[in-house]
């Protein structure tokens, strides 16, 4: 499954999810949900890249 | 230009003071700033951070009252703003272009994006170190505390913290560490936390607790602005844990503002409704106060009560400039109610509840309106709203 890179630098890695924030391991990018922002600096999801 | 303060044996302050500005990007600053730079000398030379641009002539004259600044052997950046960035230009031009730059991954991409130069980048991680000459700094990545390239450089055998903008405090004075000032210091790093971290809480406690688990018998946390916490660092480390979880104080904010004095007299009669519960309270008039000033107040508020007029079917201007920079720095924990004057349609109060709602502040009552100028009636419905305001957050405390 693809990471996404936000521009503050925080990777979101599929295989762990983001527990914190109710997200659990495996949740594909894809299947996240639309209220999902990034832990660290709060940008939405549009905002992040694919990581190569 | 400033005499270098020894903070340390071999290790100075030789950033500059900025006595005069009081715009800092939106945060109004009283009684200016300092744009802390450090210099650890020894078998080999490093200067963590550097100042403002303009100021970079005054930091290599501060640092050539210790040595040559062209033998500055390394530069670490803790932080790339330009307030700590500026001068790097300069500094690399000074010592030579090839000399290492150490930062986090983050901070070499936002060096590049600032100068579109390519440093001699060392990237540096968490729990990364590097021993220099006869000294070790070992670094500690602090994403969004509080831009992506923030780290932390920590001499594990001095026992010094160089934390970047955390625990800083804008403050230009004649005092240098926290044993010379006292008390005097802690509301310019309670507004400086307000204003620049609080978004950023979650994260806060998380680098807390990191750090305790280091186990790291911090002797000094030297920030990038203010003074150096030598005495008692942990007095600092403690109130950063009291304002990140965010913990609500007895006390009431009133914020208005107003076009005919309708919604001025709205917000005394709120104000007194507050006092009558004993419970602690501030009335802060936006054309009055700064909207850093207000934030600071905001931080340990349990309650706030917003009041505007209405104005071309929206709240006026100057509030939602207030509201705006409040709600992007999130403050959570808050009870809420709005109120406010209008003439005809009278959308205010019910924008502002939408506004509470959306910062996930609890919203104790539909808020009170007044179609032009209040009577005494009125003035009572506002004074029950005060009450309300302030026997809930009595509840919600005990």
């Amino acid at each position: 499954m693809d990471k996404w890179e936000c521009p503050c630098g925080y990777v979101y890695d599929p295989a762990e999810g983001d527990i914190d924030n109710g997200i659990d391991p495996g949740t594909a990018w894809e299947d996240l949900p639309e209220s999902w922002v990034c832990p660290l600096c709060g940008a939405e999801q549009e905002y992040f890249e694919k990581v190569d | 230009m400033f005499t270098p303060i020894q903070i340390a044996d071999d290790i100075y302050s030789v950033g500059c003071r900025d006595w005069d500005i009081r715009d800092f990007h939106g945060y109004y600053i009283h009684e200016g700033t300092t744009y802390n730079a450090f210099l650890v000398t020894g078998e080999k030379n490093i200067l963590i951070d550097t100042v403002k641009a303009n100021f970079a002539d005054e930091l290599l004259t501060n640092i050539s009252r210790i040595m040559d600044p062209s033998k500055i052997d390394a530069v670490i950046s803790n932080h790339t703003e330009m307030d700590h960035s500026g001068a790097i230009p300069r500094i690399m031009h000074r010592i030579g272009e090839k000399k290492p730059l150490y930062c986090s991954k983050m901070g070499a991409q936002n060096l590049k994006r600032h100068f579109h130069r390519d440093y001699n980048f060392q990237v540096m991680g968490s729990g990364d170190a590097v021993t220099i000459g006869n000294r070790t700094f070992s670094f500690l990545e602090t994403r969004m505390l509080h831009w992506p390239d923030s780290m932390f450089t920590w001499l594990p055998d001095e026992k010094i913290l160089f934390s970047s903008d955390a625990f800083g405090q804008h403050y230009a004075g004649d005092k240098c560490f926290d044993d010379e000032i006292g008390e005097q210091i802690m509301p310019h790093a309670k507004k400086y936390f307000a204003n620049i971290l609080l978004h950023f809480s979650p994260r806060v406690q998380a680098l807390l607790a990191d750090v305790a688990k280091l186990n790291l018998d911090i002797r000094m946390i030297c920030p990038d602005h203010g003074i150096i916490w030598r005495k008692d660092p942990s007095k600092i480390i403690t109130a950063y844990d009291r304002w990140s979880r965010q913990v609500p104080a007895k006390k009431v904010l009133v914020i208005f503002d107003s076009m005919w004095e309708s919604t001025t007299k709205m917000a005394r009669a709120v104000t007194s409704g507050i006092e009558s519960e004993k419970v602690g309270v501030r009335l802060m008039n936006t054309r009055k106060w700064h909207r850093s000033d207000i934030m600071t107040e905001v931080l340990d508020a349990g309650a706030v009560a917003v009041g505007s007029p209405t104005l071309n079917n929206g709240i006026f201007p100057v509030i939602a400039d207030v509201l705006t920079y409040i709600k992007g720095l999130r403050p959570q924990n808050k009870i809420a109610a709005a109120f406010g004057s209008y003439g005809w349609s009278g959308e205010a109060v019910k924008i502002l509840t939408r506004e509470f709602e959306e910062m996930k502040w609890e919203v104790v009552n539909p808020g009170v309106k007044v179609v032009y100028v209040p009577d005494e009636k009125d003035l009572v419905r506002c004074f029950d709203l005060g009450a309300t305001l302030a026997k809930t957050l009595k509840q919600k405390l005990s």
